[in-house]
């Protein structure tokens, strides 16, 4: 069932000289994939508002003093947008050192690929270049939070607040350089309001956050999505009807999510349905 | 909200300085005694949270610093889940989360305190009270340029006392004051501190004390700041009479015609500001007044509060008037405890006379101002981090549009402005639109290398020699650096001072700091000291400041051992990132005097 939604005036946006026709609303970001291009994300997420804190989707608007993130400017009728411009394209490359020069990107998907794609250079700061290096915290048996790959998005903390779970268990501390996610007073998660509906594992763009079977794979170097299968069923726990999608990899599930365009789910679950795969 | 807490209980003492913001909580629920009634009840809701930094600040100045069970209180009263409470308490560098002596010595390291020997103070404290840590810590500018190298020590106790040094002396920092005898209590328990020891008149700050033909420092000396009378007897409140006779309408109108442009640094129409604010058809309207005056260098905010704080008074209930407001934040920074002494008995005393509340003069104008303290964060001063702020988030900018006229402080049509801009509104209708702008005045804050250091009143068109043979410099005059860590390095001293003419020097009248350096002052670690001051006050939001002012500190370090060509190149590349795709404009002019040094003072040649 597509849920209706009231009529909305369509505006032309031009984007690198074509125009495009988007519903009013419409982010940048929807014109410039409307037009077919493609726009590096890392704190977009297709089920929450971002906080546009990366920038590395930042765009040209004619008439700006300042580039613009495209996943949260909203498109104007008749803005000229440039994708490609040598200014949008330099402060994408700049981002991607300045992120990959502080933050460990190996399991960010694309991050290789982008920084090939602008030319960035992560190394060109030097040995000694600060970055946000410390130990996975592995405080449970669900999940694991390793800081040395968070680029700060807040995506988690808007998916634990209030877009989603309202939990609230995580927040940014600190300021600056130093800002982390943290539970009050860096409690261990086992302390804290958390309550492992996984879904900050679900929404983390880097790998900061992943579940406990998969880090551990991870280290053991089995971890293989290319052997894994994705079957989609229906929890079976309570009447709410969660798609929950299991992957397989031999014949074990390793990993449970929702297709985040389940109108039930928009992706997220809760401790039943995201872990409570132990009898299968 | 359904919030878990874990079992940490307050103190007695915090538990009362929360209560005595707060009051006294209504229910068990709230962390008050439990009984069989509220059971029958829900969590009171009520949105709160606004008074989460107030709660923190009543911790902080009795206790020293914010126990976990102090926060847990906090959130309990409020509503509040612990996690984005701690979030807020260690955004702000005034508090502690870890325990330390209730007497904190805060010495300025910023630009014109270095200029004026602060490395040797801190030097000598540090031989005194050893590294910087607990008892002392080094600090952001304190807004005391005019008497360089400064200190601030903040006392926590029931009767929570400030005391300024500046200049500072290291031996009578290190001691502590033998007359610690108790001060007057602050008025509630969210109030700032009353008694400020050891700071000169603030009269002392403006060496045009005095003189005729002042407009926004015609009291300094003349009229005694905590008097209502005084003010009155020297045409206070005769802005607001004529505003009344104009209408809300007609103030527009007359701001608009003065020309009047934001003195915070951004230079935007403040009558167009006003207009589109008064035109939205979402209420209520707010008020905010920035004093979060933390610019390095930048002390004329601070000079007009302490020695006119009912000017500031009468300009915010003109402003609400013409944009219909009911009710004004004014947000001091949390350095400035006399400032917000002054304030806080200026609002006391004209609510007191009817000047504010329900029934303005008889007119039937209701407005009422809350008095609000930062807590130690340059970023609070940008005009959307300042709402988040107040509001009891992290103060976090946040992006536009919308812009504050639209959506601002909580939400709705916001009109934000400097202390500076506000106070400029009272002569425009005291004497005039058109009179107003014939002689538009400014004030600068004039530091380092100069004899008479302090805030001048000049007319727009002065050029920059003018200003400094008012004040008459000492030594070879190297640069000046105006607009302060955001601005830039000029050289050339007959760019007039106004907007357009720094613009077109490539420059910025920004706040209007002046700071003279002459060729005793380490231009390299001038540099040092701006790149980290932005590496530490930079909130942590977006990538291209949070890791660009650490890079571009990185390699101005390297630089100052050894010039290489990579490092120059590196510099230009973060600095136009950070320029081009920050949110705000800390990491937007992050890079303008670093680059400024570099292009026209060659330092690394």
């Amino acid at each position: 069932m597509i849920p209706l939604q009231p009529p909305r005036r369509l505006i032309d946006v031009q984007i690198d000289d074509e125009t495009v026709r988007v519903p009013e609303g419409a982010t940048i970001l929807d014109a410039c994939r409307a037009a077919g291009k493609d726009v590096p994300t890392l704190c977009h997420g297709d089920t929450l508002t971002p906080k546009n804190a990366c920038r590395v989707c930042v765009v040209e608007v004619e008439g700006a003093r300042t580039l613009a993130p495209a996943c949260s400017r909203k498109a104007e009728a008749g803005m000229k947008v440039g994708t490609e411009t040598e200014r949008a394209r330099h402060s994408r490359k700049v981002v991607l050192e300045l992120l990959g020069s502080s933050v460990d990107l190996s399991t960010t998907p694309r991050a290789a690929e982008w920084n090939e794609e602008y030319g960035a250079d992560p190394a060109r700061f030097g040995p000694d270049a600060a970055t946000v290096e410390q130990p996975a915290k592995v405080d449970n048996d669900l999940y694991v939070r390793d800081y040395s790959k968070c680029i700060l998005c807040y995506k988690c903390v808007d998916a634990c607040g209030e877009q989603w779970q309202n939990t609230f268990a995580i927040g940014v501390a600190g300021r600056g350089f130093d800002a982390t996610i943290s539970t009050e007073f860096d409690a261990p998660l086992t302390d804290s309001a958390c309550v492992y509906c996984g879904n900050c594992v679900e929404v983390c763009p880097t790998g900061a956050l992943s579940f406990k079977t998969e880090f551990d794979m991870r280290a053991e170097g089995t971890w293989d999505e290319s052997r894994q299968s994705e079957t989609t069923t229906i929890c079976s726990y309570c009447g709410v009807g969660c798609n929950l999608t299991l992957h397989v990899q031999d014949n074990k599930i390793v990993k449970v999510t929702s297709p985040h365009d389940n109108p039930v789910t928009k992706g997220n679950l809760c401790v039943k349905g995201r872990f409570g795969y132990g009898y299968v | 909200m359904d919030l878990r807490f874990r079992d940490a209980e307050p103190s007695d003492e915090e538990r009362a300085a929360v209560d005595a913001v707060l009051g006294p909580p209504a229910t068990g629920w709230e962390g008050g005694a439990r009984s069989a009634t509220d059971l029958r009840f829900a969590a009171r809701a009520e949105p709160r949270r606004d008074l989460l930094l107030p709660a923190l600040h009543a911790v902080n100045d009795r206790v020293g610093w914010i126990s976990e069970g102090a926060l847990d209180y906090v959130c309990r009263r409020l509503t509040v889940p612990p996690a984005e409470a701690y979030g807020v308490a260690t955004f702000y560098s005034l508090f502690s989360l870890r325990p330390r002596p209730a007497r904190v010595l805060h010495v300025c390291t910023d630009l014109a305190c270095q200029a004026k020997g602060g490395r040797r103070l801190r030097e000598q404290v540090e031989e005194r009270l050893g590294p910087p840590g607990e008892t002392w810590q080094e600090s952001p500018c304190l807004g005391l340029c005019e008497r360089a190298p400064a200190a601030l020590a903040l006392e926590a106790g029931p009767a929570p006392r400030a005391e300024v040094y500046a200049p500072a002396d290291a031996d009578a920092m290190a001691r502590t004051p033998a007359d610690a005898a108790p001060g007057s209590p602050s008025p509630n328990g969210s109030g700032p501190r009353l008694d400020v020891a050891g700071d000169a008149p603030a009269v002392a700050a403006v060496p045009q004390a005095g003189q005729d033909g002042l407009i926004l420092l015609r009291r300094a000396g003349r009229a005694d700041p905590a008097s209502l009378d005084d003010y009155r007897a020297t045409g206070g409140y005769t802005a607001l009479r004529r505003a009344f006779e104009l209408g809300p309408a007609g103030v527009i109108r007359e701001v608009l015609e003065s020309g009047l442009v934001g003195r915070g640094g951004a230079a935007f129409p403040t009558g167009r500001k006003w207009d589109a604010a008064a035109r939205q058809p979402d209420h209520p309207h707010y008020l905010v007044c920035n004093a979060d005056e933390s610019e390095p260098g930048t002390f004329k905010d601070r000079v007009v509060m302490e020695n006119d704080p009912y000017a500031l008074v009468e300009a915010m209930t003109v402003a609400a008037y013409a944009t219909g407001c009911a009710r004004g934040y004014l947000y001091v920074r949390g350095e400035y405890p006399r400032a917000a002494a002054r304030l806080a008995h200026a609002i006391a005393t004209a609510r007191a006379r009817g000047l504010l509340g329900p029934d303005i003069l008889g007119k039937g104008l209701s407005f009422d101002i809350e008095l609000r303290r930062g807590a130690g964060a340059y970023i609070c001063g940008e005009e959307t981090a300042i709402f988040n702020s107040i509001e009891g988030h992290r103060g976090e900018p946040r992006s536009k549009p919308p812009f504050p006229v639209e959506k601002g402080l909580f939400g709705k049509p916001t009109v934000v402005n400097n202390v500076e801009t506000l106070v400029n509104v009272l002569p425009i209708l005291e004497r005039g639109a058109r009179a107003y702008a014939a002689a538009e005045p400014k004030l600068f804050c004039v530091s380092g290398a100069v004899e008479r250091p302090g805030v001048y009143e000049l007319t727009f068109g002065a050029t920059l020699r003018e200003l400094l043979e008012l004040a008459g410099t000492t030594g070879t005059t190297r640069a000046v650096l105006l607009g302060g860590a955001a601005g830039a390095f000029v050289t050339d001293l007959d760019i007039p001072l106004t907007f357009e003419g720094t613009r077109n020097a490539g420059a910025t009248l920004g706040s209007g700091v002046v700071l003279v350096i002459d060729d005793t002052v380490d231009l390299k670690q001038l540099l040092l000291r701006i790149a980290e001051f932005f590496r530490d006050e930079s909130c942590g939001q977006c990538v291209p400041c949070r890791v660009g002012t650490v890079r571009q500190e990185e390699a101005l370090h390297r630089l100052s051992r050894r010039v290489s060509h990579d490092d120059l190149v590196l510099l230009r590349d973060v600095g136009r990132t950070m320029r081009d795709a920050s949110i705000c404009g800390l990491g937007q002019t992050a890079w303008n005097a670093v680059e400024s040094a570099i292009d026209r003072l060659g330092v690394y040649e």
